[in-house]
């Protein structure tokens, strides 16, 4: 029995400032809640620092083996904790603004960044599935939390109910697996068996692999698995969808890697298959449907379906170089739809919600700054040089056409030109047209905005010098 | 001197970026912007004399090593072919600048900052011999014009904005894929140079070749591919249109000799039939579309389409496996021509439009007699355009028809007609605007030439004639770049 708890101390530690928030929160009173907000920046901040002094080059076990702290878990921990930080930033006075403040949110925030973690450092599948499920469970409670929306009911119970399915259908699947294994759950003694048996015979396998890949793809949002995304973007306050639309992107691609790559690898004919098909699907619907929506979060929404169809494909070329491009394609992604979403909620004060694409309308004559922000994003999202996207791009294309599917590349190019209207549609929204609203808004504190503006410009630096984030995720799949 | 093409190719950016946050200042901005461009055409200006045109090959090597995973390297250099656009690109961008002066009024800042960064892009595209690099600057360059377009154009100008983004986003996408493709088979090596001798068998040429001429086609543009030019022109301010024509559709043309001829050679040789009849059709068609144009600037976008369907003509004038030099020279010259004279007409219905506010050729009418300077430079810029001895315009369109007599004479006799289009289209107008009687009051209330305007059409002038009478001055400098890309069309990859 391996009980070494080192690795895991970052889990414990986060699990126990969130036991702290739940009992502060009972003490302090209304007007001092924002104790909260410092509260949650120094649990990130210490699990940061805590992350860091556990590391050593060599893979860690934990828990009998089911927990691991490789160089993977490790990089994409460190990079969730830093993503999660600038959302606080982003969110904290939108949530006083929107009177959401109330000790929950951050409690159950920090839940989603535990389960996360916890889903990053499985090594077992069962306790992916116990990952998965505490960030699933957070994220319903915040979507739900804006209990008074209408909107935000109807999303919560569509998230609940379409997400139990998600999970039932993974863990449906992994059961036939744990039997077509002879009853294993680690990965590794997976990876063991399927060595040794002859795999693509094994209908119950593959069977189980099905379910697994359906389950997997319901987290990512792939179409036809894709229904929740645009109504849970939509309906969650703005601080929620920025919170899904980063940070648990992080964790839905770890989980995937973790899944496919480290537990059902032999069995990648059959799966890279499947996400070859998905992803085609998932373009093709991302993009189109887009191109008709008038409320900006919806629109992010299908966005994201799309991206997530590049996700797949760098994953079902099962190659190292493809794997990093993933991972390269997911945080250059997470980093653009941060700033995004940062700006929006910026943008959303008081009363006021920017929330259809029209409240963006000449934006560039009333906050050029924001105005700016947004049209980098916009065209990192579509793929544009000098920005950090196209590179994100250009390594999923590369890697696809260096294992030979050409006529794939080519159909996704076709499908991102496609995608370009909508991101175009944006930014002539906010610089070509005249505003009809009147925006005069309260500026948001100086440290969020220039973090912000720092976020932005991290989009033209790493599309100007990308090398460094390329290295870092090619070390992560290969060390 | 090591750096000398790097400092041409930024200076412009950084001074772009710098304007962009002289914010509300609009003096400021333009002095920056002005010192800028004036900075960055002297350096082009200094590459242009200093380049050796007795050496073939690049010259003003920079190699540094930029994204090495992918062996993507910062990587550039110029050759008899790439220059002179150098110098052309910078040089248009200063007119446009100073002609901008009195007119913006509106964001000034973004605008000047717009035009310098598009500069930089558009010259770091000329230079770059790293093909990501190439991408790279090839389509930035969209997002300044798409706001250029967007912001300060006319009624329609949101429509032809993204109309004019989105055609070239799809032909860039698909050279991304090919070049990808060409990555992969030489070697894993980004430099352009390196494609040139890999073999390819005629299937992925052709495709290849799609690939390419999608994206260029797009630029240059060619029939069927034009309709969004006379759509963006007619929107765009007017710096917009000179530096649309004068210089982005010329990529479109370079993209010709550096990629396409050198690079799929068979299946250039293969299709230049079909090439050369999209190039008539062009030459022909569009010409007759332009006679019968009521708004000017259309009239002369469809006329640029017409002329740049010389060059892609003078492109693939295969005599057996070689092509014809005449053609080739002619057509370099003819876009470089094409550059002053597009940029001048634009320029002389720029300067009408801010008075009258039309571009209808219907609403003027006896401008000579109100503005007789103005009338005098149009009159020669008009006898440019329609390829007028003694002015620049002729010397490339008589240098492909050179060409095309001795591979065929229907070709020569088809692009010939351009001399009788081009001037009943063109003078037809000037006559049409500029002689007859004041019809309305506005023309009546129209003011002759400011010394800002005086300034860039004087320069536009002097470059029209200098190049009508003297050709050599370009063409020295440009006869060794073409006579390598002439062997390397005639080598066979298969």
């Amino acid at each position: 029995m391996n009980m070494n708890i080192i690795p895991a101390l970052p889990e414990i530690l986060m699990a126990a400032m969130i036991v702290l928030i739940l009992l502060v929160d009972a003490f302090v009173g209304e007007d001092k809640k924002s104790i909260n907000t410092g509260i949650t920046l120094i649990a990130l901040i210490s699990v940061y620092i805590v992350q860091v002094l556990v590391y050593n080059p060599h893979t860690q076990l934990a828990f009998n083996n089911m927990f691991i702290l490789d160089s993977l878990a490790q990089g994409m921990k460190l990079v969730t904790y830093i993503v999660s930080f600038i959302v606080v930033l982003y969110i904290k006075q939108y949530i006083t603004d929107k009177k959401l403040q109330k000790g929950e949110f951050y409690a159950i925030f920090l839940f989603v960044i535990l389960g996360i973690m916890v889903m990053i450092s499985a090594d077992n599948m069962l306790i992916l599935y116990v990952g998965l499920e505490l960030l699933s469970l957070a994220l319903y409670a915040l979507v739900a939390l804006n209990r008074d929306n209408i909107k935000s009911t109807e999303a919560a119970m569509k998230f609940f109910i379409l997400g139990a399915l998600g999970s039932g259908l993974l863990l449906f699947g992994i059961s036939f697996i744990y039997g077509a294994t002879g009853g294993q759950l680690q990965l590794e003694e997976v990876i063991k068996y399927t060595y040794q048996s002859d795999v693509p015979n094994n209908a119950l396998l593959v069977f189980g692999l099905v379910f697994v890949v359906a389950g997997l793809v319901f987290k990512l949002g792939l179409v036809p698995f894709h229904m929740w995304i645009p109504d849970v973007y939509e309906g969650s306050s703005l601080a929620t969808t920025t919170i899904i639309g980063t940070v648990t992107k992080i964790a839905g691609v770890v989980f995937v890697i973790r899944f496919l790559i480290n537990g059902l690898v032999l069995l990648s004919p059959q799966w890279s298959l499947m996400l070859a098909l998905l992803g085609v699907l998932s373009l093709f619907i991302g993009n189109i449907v887009a191109i008709a929506q008038t409320n900006i979060k919806r629109m992010l929404g299908y966005s994201t379906i799309a991206h997530m169809g590049f996700v797949a494909f760098g994953l079902m070329t099962v190659s190292v170089d493809g794997i990093s491009s993933t991972l390269f394609y997911t945080i250059i992604y997470v980093l653009t739809s941060l700033a995004g979403f940062g700006a929006l909620t910026m943008l959303s004060r008081g009363s006021y919600e920017c929330e259809s694409i029209d409240d963006l309308k000449g934006l560039s004559k009333t906050h050029p700054i924001y105005a700016g922000i947004i049209l980098l994003v916009m065209f990192s999202l579509a793929g544009i040089p000098p920005l950090a996207g196209f590179y994100a791009k250009f390594k999923i294309l590369e890697a696809l056409i260096a294992v030979g599917y050409i006529k794939l590349a080519t159909y996704t190019v076709i499908m991102s030109f496609i995608g370009a209207f909508y991101y175009l549609r944006i930014v002539k929204v906010m610089y070509f047209d005249e505003n009809t609203i009147d925006l005069r808004l309260a500026d948001v504190n100086i440290v969020s905005r220039s973090v912000l503006m720092l976020n932005a410009l991290t989009l033209l630096v790493l599309g100007i010098v990308p090398s460094g984030v390329m290295a870092f995720c090619l070390k992560l799949i290969s060390g | 001197m090591h750096y000398l093409l790097s400092l041409t190719v930024w200076t412009p950016i950084i001074a772009g970026v710098v304007v962009l946050f002289a914010g509300k200042n609009d003096s400021l901005a333009r002095l920056i912007s002005l010192i800028g461009a004036l900075i960055a055409t002297v350096l082009s200006l200094i590459v242009f004399i200093i380049f050796d045109a007795s050496i073939s090959g690049l010259q003003f090597v920079e190699n540094i090593p930029w994204i090495t995973s992918l062996h993507i390297n910062y990587a550039v250099g110029v050759d008899g072919i790439s220059m002179p656009f150098v110098f052309l690109n910078n040089f248009i961008t200063l007119l446009v600048i100073i002609a901008g002066f009195k007119v913006i009024k509106f964001k000034v800042a973004l605008y000047n900052s717009m035009f310098l960064l598009m500069t930089g892009f558009i010259s770091g595209a000329f230079c770059a011999t790293d093909a990501i690099l190439f991408y790279v600057f090839f389509e930035a360059m969209l997002i300044p014009m798409y706001l250029i377009i967007g912001v300060w154009g006319s009624s329609n100008r949101v429509y032809a904005a993204i109309k004019f983004f989105l055609y070239t986003l799809l032909g860039s996408l698909l050279m991304l894929i090919a070049l990808i493709y060409l990555y992969n088979v030489s070697g894993k090596t980004f430099n352009i140079f390196a494609y040139y001798h890999t073999q390819l068998a005629m299937v992925p040429q052709i495709l290849i070749f799609i690939a390419f001429f999608f994206s260029f086609a797009v630029k240059v543009p060619m029939w069927p591919v034009h309709t969004w030019l006379p759509d963006a022109h007619p929107e765009a301010p007017t710096g917009g249109s000179m530096v649309l024509a004068a210089i982005t559709l010329k990529i479109g043309g370079y993209g010709f000799f550096r990629f396409i001829l050198p690079i799929v050679p068979d299946a250039s040789r293969t299709l230049s039939g079909l090439m050369i009849t999209l190039s008539l059709i062009a030459i022909v068609y569009i010409g007759l579309v332009a006679i019968v144009q009521k708004d000017m600037k259309k009239l002369v976008a469809y006329s640029s389409i017409s002329h740049m369907g010389f060059v892609t003509l003078g492109c693939f004038m295969f005599v057996g496996n070689s092509l014809n030099t005449w053609a080739m020279q002619g057509a370099v010259v003819q876009m470089i021509s094409h550059g002053f004279v597009s940029a001048a007409m634009f320029m002389c219905i720029g300067v009408m439009y801010d008075r009258v506010h039309s571009r209808n050729v219907a609403d003027y009418g006896g401008v000579a007699s109100k503005m007789p300077i103005f009338a005098t430079f149009y009159m020669l810029f008009a006898m440019a355009n329609s390829g007028l001895p003694g002015t620049s315009g002729f010397v490339g369109e008589f240098m492909v028809i050179l060409g095309a007599v001795q591979v065929n004479l229907m070709y020569a006799f088809l692009a010939g007609l351009t001399l009788i289009l081009g001037a009943g289209y063109t003078l037809w107008m000037y006559k049409r605007t500029i002689f007859g009687e004041i019809n309305n009051k506005h023309v009546d209330e129209m003011s002759d030439v400011n010394s800002h305007e005086f300034i860039v059409l004087f320069l536009l002038a002097v470059s029209v004639l200098v190049m009508g009478i003297y050709p050599e001055l370009f063409i020295a400098k440009m006869q060794l770049g073409v006579k390598d890309v002439i062997a390397l069309a005639m080598q066979s990859k298969l």
